[in-house]
């Protein structure tokens, strides 16, 4: 059974910002396909199911650090990767996206 | 009856109220870069809070101790283990396009917070209370409006990005009645004022360091809830009570209309009082939440959490009882200071050390002119009781008169920063010294001969016009008694 | 004279220190190998000459000291050097200079390392031969039509090819000790929080960890100890000292130690001579007074699965960052297209296939609806794959297994099959999940290929690892690489 749909490819794609070409959307969901068949074996591992979910390999808790200002990087510094910069801000295409 | 009371009539409310809340903590919730309101873009940044590939957070233990005590104050229990979670989604002003926040796993949960709207306490709710990282701010360029609708592009300032962010969820607050507007307004104030008898936020609307977001439904009695909308951008007191109002109205219509209302997100106008459509919320919106693998759990020591609760202040409305008692107020005085929205930053005037009457005065007179001019409460004007206490005190001895006064206060609402720098950088203080003041003197006899003709001749009330050109001559700076006395000095009449 | 890039670590180390020969000399005899072989080797992305000499002349001036001080290093070009290209093998970060140190690159600094350059990898981590990365694949010094391992296969072949005695990889499901098998290096995952991830890109945040690649056990050992330790910067990093990583490499003394043998990581699926060699080494370990003994751990079978949906899943989220706003390629920015389209085309040119397929199976696995069945159960499983070391652990003190299921393959034989792919770090993956130190150690040749073995320990025993690992190098010294290909 297909695990995975094209239409279900794209919308993930969309979801990760992905802009993938229609041969690209189908080699992935061939892919993906196989993939899924070979991890959805896990839904087998039956002792699993009173299991607590291991999140953290190594079991530490309450790590903080005092509430202390340490200097930020220099403003120049800071622009020189961007791809573009304007008045002292990182400069980006228009948001087409509603207000959020 | 108005259109927001025949809706009421007819439909049930039901109001949902979600407030951010900018923790006042000096560095950021997970790196060291400081925190400080309207510095120069992007000085405060550093591979944390921008994202930077292979940067890493650590939580910031104030942020973690503010939310706990907010959680206490609002009676929530506080969780004994707790972890961070990713929401993932893109936006430019989130640096690593996920929100570090909480999800099913809140700090603090099952509160509740009572307000008192016309003498009847309504308790509200408390769902949760947990602790996230606020985002960057975008600048939309190139639209006549600087919204983002018809802008060419974008500027992105990250200074704000990782401040830690208290998010306050209520229950679906119902059987409010025609008093839905004054309930959400007033639980934005008794939340706000609790806040700040905590001290773990600057609180300031206007600034945007605690922002609201009102959700609104209606039905008709008998039926179930009907679909809500989320009324974003809300960032005044006066906002939140307008926004309902708005909403309802707009709500009943719809519904009488016999059309079903929008799940949606809706933007607030101040300029406009009503609200208007922004995103229909999104059923694919999925926002993949997972424990943040970059963080470990939070498990607050019972003891700690035991030591917060006791050290907690008391709450706002104990607090004003005891200072109304202490400084002897009367009932209706009270009671005048309440209507007006002042009580708690005159009390907390006095607390900065002005007397009761002047702090009374200024907050009732002067600066609820201000407030009214500008559509905020007072309470929200761009000054703080401290700020207000010193100018009292700069009166008191002498540095100012009443005009300059109002001009120091006038300068600090502007941004110009506290009182003391307005007055250094205006040059407002009074002179009384009468070697500065003889030449100002001297030359108000010469351009009005006439006048000082009828002083000499007994009108000694006329001396007022001669006062009158010296004030304006230094600009108000001038001691009027002082120059008086000087004149008639002059003038060789007894005052 | 004797050719100084034929020396280990430590021989390096003393003999810069006794003033022997200067560490400039050191780090030039290591830029002009790099510079005579690297064109067909391709382990390094970029090399630093100057940076490589300046820190040289640091240590030459007596300013850094140190057990490793005047000891050139090949820094796998995933963790950040401040002015110094860095790009995860991936062209959406072509030309990004961080402003800023990881704590490993940091600690090398101040311990006198040498770093030479930033070494070729998987783009982003994943993968398993180094095919993946953007700029082209890096050659196996054995043969170099075979792949070198991944993802780290980069620093594992600068260190067998003589370019350099030491390099740092990471290990997210077996990048460090796959390569090193495949490569006759020595390689080790350190306990997950034992070495610092503040600066390193991040791939699957719970799974990742930096650690030592060296020719010898002690080299490694000591490369350890300098990039180990508690830091500030990394919430789930340890607070508490480095194992006795070194004195243990020194002691190369497994009498009485209890070796248990995983059942469920040998036969099936594992090539005969690499079976063989296997075998060969722990009959070795037995005559050097280890006690062997079979063990069970039922549930590694699902640490593929429980793995590629686990580190896919952190993946999606940790590269979401990479949005042609803060840094990096932006693509498509012509002032008609928006943001989001402008982000979304970025990303489909500046990713390559490899890491697509993991963002969208990421994606998937943490979509509503979808999450408890995958990232959840995985998250589960993991739990009951801790469960089987922790009862392993209690009838054996490591626990060892033939590092990968083969030799090196020929560059290209499973590039079109990522199942067979994955299907390399089939005996990798289990620590990572687990969290515990694990080394590949050279066992010997087949084919004339060299063999790994892996020894995997408790949490935070990454001591009893080098005990093998040394033992093991002192009773069957291994063959150096041959380089043929140099004489050819
Ligand atoms: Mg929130
Ligand atoms: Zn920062």
């Amino acid at each position: 059974m297909s695990q995975i749909t094209r239409d279900e490819v794209a919308h993930l794609a969309r979801l990760a910002r992905l802009a993938l070409a229609d041969d690209e959307l189908d080699g992935l969901a061939q892919q993906l396909d196989v993939i899924l068949d070979a991890v959805a074996a896990i839904g087998q591992v039956t002792d699993a199911a009173d299991v607590p979910p291991t999140t953290h390999a190594v079991p530490v808790e309450n790590v903080t650090r005092p509430d202390v200002v340490t200097p930020s990087l220099p403003r120049d510094v800071v622009l020189a990767g961007a791809p573009e910069a304007e008045q002292d801000r990182f400069r980006v295409p228009r948001i087409l996206d509603e207000e959020a | 009856m108005t259109a927001y009371e025949q809706a009421l009539a007819e439909f049930a409310p039901v109001l949902g109220l979600e407030t951010h809340v900018e923790l006042g903590t000096a560095s950021k919730m997970f790196c060291g870069c400081a925190t400080t309101f309207g510095a120069e873009p992007n000085t405060q940044v550093c591979p944390v809070c921008l994202g930077l590939p292979g940067a890493l957070p650590v939580v910031n233990e104030k942020a973690v101790e503010s939310t706990i005590r907010i959680g206490l104050a609002l009676h929530c229990t506080i969780a004994t283990w707790c972890r961070f979670a990713r929401k993932n989604y893109f936006y430019p002003d989130m640096p690593k396009n996920f929100q570090t926040s909480q999800y099913d796993e809140p700090l603090c949960v099952d509160g509740h917070l009572d307000v008192e709207v016309d003498g009847e306490v309504v308790r509200v709710e408390i769902e949760r209370v947990h602790l996230e990282e606020d985002t960057g701010k975008t600048l939309h360029v190139g639209g006549a409006t600087g919204r983002i609708t018809g802008a060419s592009h974008s500027l992105v300032d990250y200074n704000r990005a990782g401040i830690p962010l208290v998010e306050i969820v209520t229950r679906p607050v119902a059987g409010t009645g025609v008093r839905a507007a004054a309930v959400a307004k007033a639980y934005v104030t008794e939340l706000r004022d609790l806040l700040r008898g905590l001290d773990v936020s600057d609180v300031r609307m206007e600034q945007g360091s605690m922002r609201c977001d009102v959700n609104t439904s209606l039905h008709r009695a008998g039926e179930p809830w009907g679909t809500r909308t989320e009324t974003k951008n809300v960032n005044s007191l006066r906002s939140v009570e307008r926004a309902v109002r708005s909403e309802v109205e707009r709500q009943a219509e719809v519904l009488r209309r016999g059309e079903r209302v929008v799940q949606e997100t809706r933007h607030f106008s101040e300029a406009t009082g009503a609200t208007s459509p922004g995103r229909v919320k999104d059923d694919a919106a999925d926002y993949r939440y997972f424990p943040e693998p970059d963080l470990v759990p939070v498990a607050p020591d019972p003891a700690w959490v035991a030591a917060l609760r006791a050290a907690l202040p008391a709450p706002p409305s104990v607090r004003r009882k005891q200072l109304v008692a202490q400084l002897g107020l009367s009932d209706l005085d009270a009671q005048a200071m309440v209507n007006a929205g002042v009580l708690d930053v005159v009390l907390a005037t006095v607390e900065a050390g002005a007397p009761a009457a002047e702090a009374r005065n200024w907050w009732l007179g002067a600066l609820a002119q201000r407030a009214n001019e500008t559509g905020v409460e007072p309470a929200e004007l761009p000054v703080t009781p401290a700020q207000v206490a010193r100018v009292v005190a700069l009166v008191a001895e002498g540095t100012l008169n009443a005009g300059l006064a109002r001009q120091v206060l006038d300068g600090v609402l502007a941004g110009e920063g506290e009182p003391d720098d307005v007055v250094a950088a205006r040059g407002l203080a009074v002179v009384s010294d009468t070697g500065a003041l003889g030449e100002a003197v001297d030359a108000a006899l010469a351009a009005h001969p006439d006048v000082a003709d009828k002083v000499r001749g007994g009108k000694v009330q006329a001396v007022g016009a001669l006062v009158g050109a010296v004030m304006r001559a230094t600009r108000g700076q001038a001691d009027a008694a002082t120059v008086r006395a000087l004149l008639l000095e002059r003038l060789g009449v007894e005052g | 004279m004797t050719d100084l890039t034929r020396l280990t670590a430590a021989e390096t180390a003393a003999a810069v220190a006794s003033r022997e020969v200067s560490a400039v000399e050191v780090a030039q005899a290591h830029l002009d190998r790099i510079a005579a072989v690297d064109d067909r080797v391709h382990a390094f992305l970029h090399v630093d000459a100057e940076g490589a000499l300046a820190q040289a002349a640091r240590v030459d001036a007596g300013e850094l000291t140190g057990p490793l001080a005047g000891v050139p290093l090949a820094l796998k070009d995933v963790l950040c050097t401040e002015g110094v290209p860095t790009t995860a093998g991936s062209r959406i970060l072509e030309g990004w200079r961080p402003p800023y140190d990881a704590t490993v690159t940091a600690r090398l600094r101040a311990a006198g390392v040498v770093v030479l350059g930033k070494t070729n990898m998987d783009e982003f981590a994943m993968g398993s031969s180094t095919e993946h990365s953007a700029y082209g694949p890096t050659h196996n010094p054995w043969d170099l039509d075979r792949i070198p391992g991944g993802s780290g296969g980069g620093s594992a072949a600068a260190v067998a090819a003589y370019e350099a005695p030491l390099a740092i990889g990471t290990d997210t499901g077996g990048s460090i000790r796959q390569p090193s098998a495949v490569t006759g290096t020595v390689g080790v995952k350190p306990t997950y929080g034992g070495v610092s991830r503040y600066g390193l890109i991040a791939f699957s945040s719970s799974l990742d960890q930096a650690g030592p690649v060296a020719r010898t056990v002690l080299d490694a050992a000591l490369l350890h100890e300098a990039i180990g330790g508690h830091d500030p910067r990394d919430s789930t990093s340890i607070a508490a000292p480095v194992p006795p990583v070194v004195e243990a490499a020194r002691q190369a003394d497994v009498r009485g130690l209890r070796v248990g043998v995983v059942r469920e990581l040998t036969g099936d699926g594992y090539e005969p001579g690499v079976q063989a060699r296997f075998d060969e080494a722990v009959q070795a370990l037995v005559e050097l007074g280890a006690t062997v003994t079979a063990v069970s751990c039922p549930h590694f079978v699902h640490a593929l699965p429980a793995y590629y949906l686990i580190a896919p899943s952190e993946a999606s989220s940790n590269l979401a960052r990479f949005d042609a706003v803060r840094y990096g390629l932006r693509v498509g920015d012509d002032g008609e297209r928006g943001l989001e389209e402008v982000m979304a085309l970025t990303r489909a040119q500046g990713f390559g296939p490899e890491v697509k397929r993991r963002i969208v199976l990421g994606t998937y696995a943490l979509s509503s609806g979808y999450y408890d069945a995958y990232y959840g159960q995985a998250q589960k499983v993991r739990t009951l794959i801790t469960r089987d070391f922790t009862a392993a652990f209690a009838e054996a003190d490591v626990l060892v297994s033939p590092t990968t299921p083969g030799v090196a393959f020929p560059l290209g034989a499973k590039l079109s099959d990522p199942l067979a792919m994955y299907r390399q770090d089939l005996a990798t993956i289990p620590s990572n999940l687990y969290g515990g130190p694990a080394m590949s150690v050279p066992a010997g040749l087949s084919d004339g290929l060299p063999v790994g073995l892996q020894v995997m320990a408790p949490v935070q025993r990454d001591d009893l690892l080098y005990r093998v690992g040394a033992a093991l190098e002192a009773a069957r010294p291994f063959a150096p690489t041959p380089l043929q290909w140099e004489t050819a």
